[in-house]
C-alpha cells in the first residue's frame, strides 16, 4: 500500500516537472524586448516537482515512523477489563493473538475464556484502527502534495528565481542527511536514558556500581525459590576491566613494535606485504576471532595448563599444580589474548600514522649526532610522539571494552569479582547479550539491567574516545 | 703531557669502542622485536585462516547410504502414507538383513535409526504419496547418513574412544562398516549446505536462509546509508558555515564511529522494535542498524575523497558561471565518487560482519525457512555462525568453519572490488 502511495506520488511529482517545465517554457517566449527569464525552465520544472514531492514524503515518513506508536497506544487503550488485567508481555501477545484470530487463523498462545471472547472483535477493532490510520496518512499526504504543488505552480514567472530556489531545497536536504549523525546521537542516549532511568528506579545507582553480586534471574511467579534478583555490575566491571589489560599486554607492545618496523625500517617492498596482512586481520569479522578463541584458543590452553598442572602436582607446587588441572576452557586469558591479537592492526596503523607525521628533521638530527636507529626511535620519536599514541592506546581500551562477540563466545558467564587471568569472568556486554537474547520479556527489571549496563558502557567508551581524540588532536597541531 | 693526554684518547677510544658494539646489539634486538611483532600477527592470520580451512573443508561433502525399503503394504496405508512410522520399517528391515528380527531387533531398532537422516522418512513418504502402486515393492533411496555416522565416515569419531565417549556405539560403527564394505555409501558434494535453510539437524542445515537473510539486509542498508551518508559529507565538506553547529556535527561523527556496535544493537531495540513495533528478526531492522553504524565510516571516507579533489576544478567550475551546487554536483562529485565507492564498498562489506547488533534484535532465534522480503524473520550469516557454534552436536562445529568461509568469500569479494574500482579509476592529481 504504502508503495501504491509512493509511485503515485512519484508519478504526480513528474507530472508537475513536465507542467512547469512547459508552463515557465511558454512564458519565457511571451517576453518581449530585452527581458529574459531568470532561471530555465528544467528549473522551475524542478522547483514544482519539490513542492510536490517533498510535503507528500513528509507526510508519508513521518506517517511510516508514528504509526507504529500511534495505532499501539490506540490499541492497547480501549481493551476491555479482562485484557487490561494481563501482564504487560501477556498483553502484547493478545494484540497479536487478535489479529490472528480476526483473520480467520488460530491463536498461538491459550486463553482463559474471559479474555478469549475478546480475540475477535478486539481484532477487528486492531485492524479498524490500523486501517483508518493508513486512509489518514494516504490522503493526507496526496492532499499535501496537490496544495504544495498548486502553489508553486501559481508561482511560475519568468522573473521568480526558481534556480535559487531549487539550490536551497537541495543544501536544505543535505544538511537534513548530515543532521541525521546528531539524531542518531540523540537517539543512542535518548533510548538508554529511557530504559536505564526505569532500571535506576528500581535499582539505585549506587548499588548497581559498587554492588558485588550479580545474579540477574528475577521471579517469574511470586512463590519462587531464591530469585530475587542481585544487581550489583562491580564484578562485570572487574571482568570487563581484566580482559581489556590482558588485550592491551598483547596489543601495545606487539602493535607499537609492529608500527616502528613498519615506519622505521621496512623498505617499500615489505611494507606492500605486511600492510595488507594487518588489514586482513584487521577486516576479519569478531565472531570468527570469536570461534576461533572458543574452539582452538580455549582448548590449546587449557590443555597446556592443565599439562604443566600436571607436571607440576606432587612437587613444591602442588597447591598450583593442583589448581591448573581444574583450569576450564572459558578464561579471561583465552578472550583478553584472542581480543589483543584483534586489537594489534588497529594500534600499529594508528600509531604508524603518528609515527610518520613527526617530522623528518627530528629523526636527521639524531642521526646526524650518531645515534642508531632505535636510539632515536626510542629517545626522539616515541617522546616527541608520546601524546599521540597514549591517544591510539586509549582508543584501542575503548574497543577492548566495548567488543562483543569475542567476550560472548570465550570468557563465560560466571560473574566473578577476580583479577585471576585464569578465572572465568563476564563481561558488560556479555552481560547484556545474555539479558536481551532468548525469551524475554519486556519491562522486567532483567531486561532494563541490560539498558544501564549500556548506558555505563556508553558513557565510559565515550569519555576515553573524547580524551584520545582531543590528545591525538593537539598532537597533530603540534606538527602541523 | 701529550702522552696522558695521548693516552686519555686512547682509553676513550677503547671505552666507545666496546660502546658500539653494544650499542648495535641493542639495535640488533630492537629490529628483531619488531620482526617479531609482524611475525605474531602473520602468524596468528595463519593459524586462524589455517584451523578454518581445517575444520569446515570436511563440511563441503557429505556421505549418502543406498538403502532398499521394502513398501511394506501391511504397515502403509495408501490413504494416508505420512502416518507411517517409515523410520521405524526401515530400521527393522536392515535388522532383519542381520538375522535380527522380532523381539531381538526391539531394543537395538533405535540404534539403526539414529544412523540414517530424518529426511529418510520425507523421501519415502513423498514417493508413496506421489505414486501408491509402488506400495508392496522395493525401492532404493539414497539418503543422507545422520550427523553422527557422517563424522565417523570422514574420520572425526574415532573407533578407538572408548563407547562411552563417542556418540556412535559399537553395534552401529559395525553397521556402519558393513554398509561401507557393501559399497553402499558414497561421499558426495554437499549441496545442501548451499541451498537450505537452517535445521536442527546438522546433515540438513545450510547457509541459504543466513546469505539471503545477510542479502537483504545488505540491501537496507546500501540504499539508506550511501545516498544519506554520502549527502551528509557533501554538506560538511562543501556548503557547511565555519560554525558551531558544523563543528559539533563533526565531533559527532567521530564520536559515533567509535561507539561499540553493542550499543547500536540497543538502540535499535529501543527504537524500532520497542517503539516503532517494526517487525522482530526481520531484515528490514537489522539494515537500519547497520546503515546507522555504517553511516559515520562513509561519511568520512566520502569527506577523504572530496577533500581530494583540488580546489582548481571547484574555481574553474566557479569562474565558468556555475553555481555552489552546480560546481559540487557536476564537477567535484563525479570526481571524488570512484573514491566514494570504495569507502562504501568497505564499509558495507565491515557491516556484513557485524555480529553482535543481530543478537540484540532477535536473530538469534532459530528461523528455518528462507526470508522472501525484509519483513520476514530472518537469520544472517554472522548470526548463523554465532548459533552454530554455540550447538552442542559436533557435525555443527565443521559447518560453523563452513560458515565463516562463506562469510569471508563474501567479504573478499566486496574488499577486491572496492579494490578493484581503486586501482581503475584513482586519479592522482
Amino acid at each position: 500500500m504504502t508503495l501504491t502511495v509512493l509511485l503515485i506520488v512519484i508519478l504526480l511529482a513528474a507530472a508537475a516537472f513536465v507542467l512547469g517545465r512547459r508552463r515557465a517554457a511558454r512564458r519565457a517566449e511571451a517576453l518581449t524586448g530585452r527581458a529574459r527569464a531568470h532561471s530555465r525552465p528544467v528549473q522551475h520544472g524542478a522547483y514544482a516537482m519539490i513542492w510536490v514531492a517533498a510535503p507528500a514524503l513528509f507526510v508519508l515518513i513521518a506517517l511510516s515512523i508514528l504509526s507504529g506508536p500511534i495505532s499501539h497506544q490506540l490499541i492497547q487503550t480501549g481493551q476491555p477489563e479482562a485484557v487490561e488485567r494481563l501482564e504487560g508481555f501477556r498483553k502484547n501477545a493478545f494484540v497479536a493473538d487478535a489479529a490472528r484470530v480476526a483473520d480467520g487463523e488460530p491463536a498461538q498462545a491459550i486463553w482463559e475464556p474471559e479474555v478469549a471472547q475478546h480475540l475477535a472483535p478486539e481484532g477487528a477493532r486492531a485492524a479498524r484502527i490500523q486501517t483508518t490510520l493508513m486512509w489518514a496518512g494516504v490522503v493526507g499526504a496526496l492532499l499535501a502534495g496537490l496544495v504544495g504543488g498548486l502553489v508553486a505552480f501559481m508561482r511560475i514567472r519568468p522573473d521568480f528565481r526558481a534556480r535559487n530556489r531549487v539550490e536551497g531545497w537541495i543544501v536544505g536536504l543535505l544538511l537534513v542527511c548530515s543532521a541525521i549523525a546528531i539524531l542518531t546521537t540523540i537517539g543512542i542516549i535518548a533510548s538508554l536514558l529511557i530504559d536505564a532511568t526505569r532500571f535506576f528506579s528500581a535499582v539505585p545507582l549506587p548499588e548497581f556500581l559498587f554492588g558485588t553480586q550479580w545474579s540477574p534471574q528475577t521471579a517469574i511467579r511470586a512463590d519462587q525459590v531464591g530469585s530475587t534478583g542481585a544487581f550489583g555490575a562491580l564484578p562485570l566491571f572487574a571482568g570487563t576491566f581484566l580482559i581489556m589489560l590482558i588485550a592491551m599486554a598483547v596489543a601495545a607492545p606487539v602493535g607499537l613494535f609492529a608500527a616502528i618496523y613498519l615506519s622505521e625500517y621496512a623498505g617499500a617492498a615489505s611494507r606492500a606485504i605486511i600492510k595488507p596482512v594487518l588489514e586482513i586481520l584487521a577486516g576479519v569479522p569478531t565472531v570468527v576471532y570469536g570461534f576461533f578463541a572458543a574452539l582452538t584458543v580455549g582448548p590449546a590452553f587449557r590443555e597446556g595448563f592443565n599439562t604443566l598442572g600436571r607436571w607440576l602436582v606432587g612437587g613444591p607446587l602442588d597447591g598450583l599444580g593442583q589448581y591448573l588441572m581444574l583450569v576450564q576452557n572459558q578464561m579471561a586469558l583465552v578472550a583478553g589474548a584472542v581480543m589483543g591479537i584483534m586489537l594489534i592492526p588497529f594500534v600499529s596503523s594508528l600509531s604508524d600514522d603518528i609515527l610518520n607525521a613527526v617530522p623528518q628533521s627530528l629523526r636527521d638530527g639524531s642521526y646526524a649526532m650518531g645515534a642508531t636507529k632505535s636510539e632515536t626511535v626510542s629517545r626522539v620519536l616515541m617522546p616527541a610522539a608520546l601524546p599521540g599514541v597514549a591517544g591510539a592506546l586509549l582508543l584501542a581500551m575503548s574497543r577492548a571494552i566495548g567488543e562483543t562477540m569475542i567476550v560472548t563466545m570465550a570468557a563465560g558467564l560466571a560473574a566473578r569479582l577476580t583479577l585471576n587471568p585464569l578465572d572465568t569472568v563476564t563481561t558488560v556486554t556479555v552481560q547484556i547479550v545474555t539479558l536481551l537474547t532468548g525469551d524475554q520479556e519486556f519491562n522486567s527489571t532483567k531486561t532494563l539491567a541490560a539498558f544501564g549496563l549500556g548506558l555505563t558502557l556508553f558513557v565510559v567508551t565515550l569519555a576515553l574516545n573524547v580524551i584520545a581524540q582531543r590528545i591525538v588532536q593537539t598532537y597533530r597541531q603540534q606538527y602541523d | 703531557m701529550t702522552e696522558t693526554r695521548d693516552a686519555l684518547a686512547a682509553t676513550r677510544l677503547e671505552r666507545l669502542r666496546g660502546g658500539l658494539k653494544r650499542r648495535y646489539a641493542r639495535e640488533m634486538r630492537f629490529r628483531m622485536y619488531g620482526i617479531l611483532a609482524i611475525a605474531v600477527a602473520v602468524a596468528f592470520l595463519a593459524l586462524l585462516l589455517g584451523r578454518i580451512v581445517e575444520q569446515g573443508h570436511t563440511a563441503f561433502y557429505a556421505h549418502e547410504v543406498s538403502v532398499p525399503v521394502y513398501l511394506d503394504p501391511a504397515k502403509i496405508d495408501p490413504s494416508y502414507p505420512q502416518g507411517t512410522n517409515f523410520e521405524q520399517m526401515v530400521a527393522e528391515q536392515q535388522l532383519a538383513t542381520q538375522g535380527l528380527s522380532g523381539d531381538a531387533a526391539g531394543p537395538m531398532a533405535a540404534e539403526m535409526r539414529g544412523l540414517f537422516s530424518s529426511e529418510l522418512k520425507f523421501q519415502v513418504a513423498e514417493q508413496v504419496a506421489a505414486d501408491p502402486s509402488l506400495i508392496g515393492q522395493t525401492v532404493t533411496f539414497d539418503v543422507p547418513v545422520s550427523d553422527d555416522a557422517d563424522l565417523f565416515f570422514k574420520g572425526k569419531i574415532s573407533r578407538d574412544t572408548p563407547s562411552e565417549q563417542r556418540r556412535l556405539t559399537d553395534r552401529q560403527i559395525g553397521w556402519l562398516d558393513q554398509m561401507e564394505d557393501a559399497g553402499r555409501v558414497h561421499s558426495h558434494f554437499n549441496a545442501r549446505l548451499f541451498t537450505s535453510g537452517d535445521s536442527t539437524e546438522a546433515e540438513l542445515a545450510g547457509v541459504l536462509g543466513a546469505v539471503v537473510g545477510s542479502a537483504l539486509m545488505l540491501m537496507v542498508t546500501a540504499l539508506l546509508a550511501i545516498p544519506v551518508g554520502v549527502a551528509a559529507a557533501v554538506y560538511l565538506e562543501e556548503f557547511a558555515p565555519r560554525n558551531r553547529l558544523s563543528a559539533l556535527i563533526e565531533v559527532n561523527i567521530n564520536n559515533l564511529a567509535a561507539v561499540p556496535s553493542i550499543v547500536y544493537g540497543l538502540l535499535g531495540l529501543a527504537l524500532f522494535i520497542n517503539w516503532m513495533h517494526l517487525p522482530r528478526s526481520s531484515p528490514l531492522v537489522g539494515g537500519l542498524v547497520l546503515a546507522l553504524m555504517a553511516l559515520p565510516t562513509i561519511i568520512i571516507a566520502t569527506r577523504s575523497s572530496l577533500k581530494a579533489v583540488p580546489p582548481s576544478i571547484r574555481e574553474a567550475a566557479l569562474a565558468m558561471g556555475a553555481s555552489r551546487t552546480q560546481t559540487v554536483f557536476q564537477h567535484v562529485l563525479p570526481l571524488a565518487l570512484p573514491g566514494v565507492m570504495t569507502g562504501a564498498i568497505i564499509s558495507l562489506a565491515h557491516a556484513l560482519g557485524e555480529t553482535a547488533p543481530l543478537l540484540l534484535i532477535g536473530m538469534v532465534s532459530f528461523i528455518p525457512g528462507v526470508a522472501s522480503s525484509i519483513t520476514e524473520p530472518s537469520g544472517a550469516l554472522p548470526s548463523l555462525i554465532y548459533i552454530w557454534e554455540n550447538a552442542s552436536e559436533r557435525a555443527f562445529h565443521e559447518r560453523t568453519a563452513a560458515a565463516i568461509m562463506v562469510l569471508l568469500a563474501f567479504m573478499i569479494v566486496m574488499n577486491a572490488a572496492a579494490i578493484l574500482l581503486r586501482r581503475h579509476f584513482e586519479r592522482r592529481w
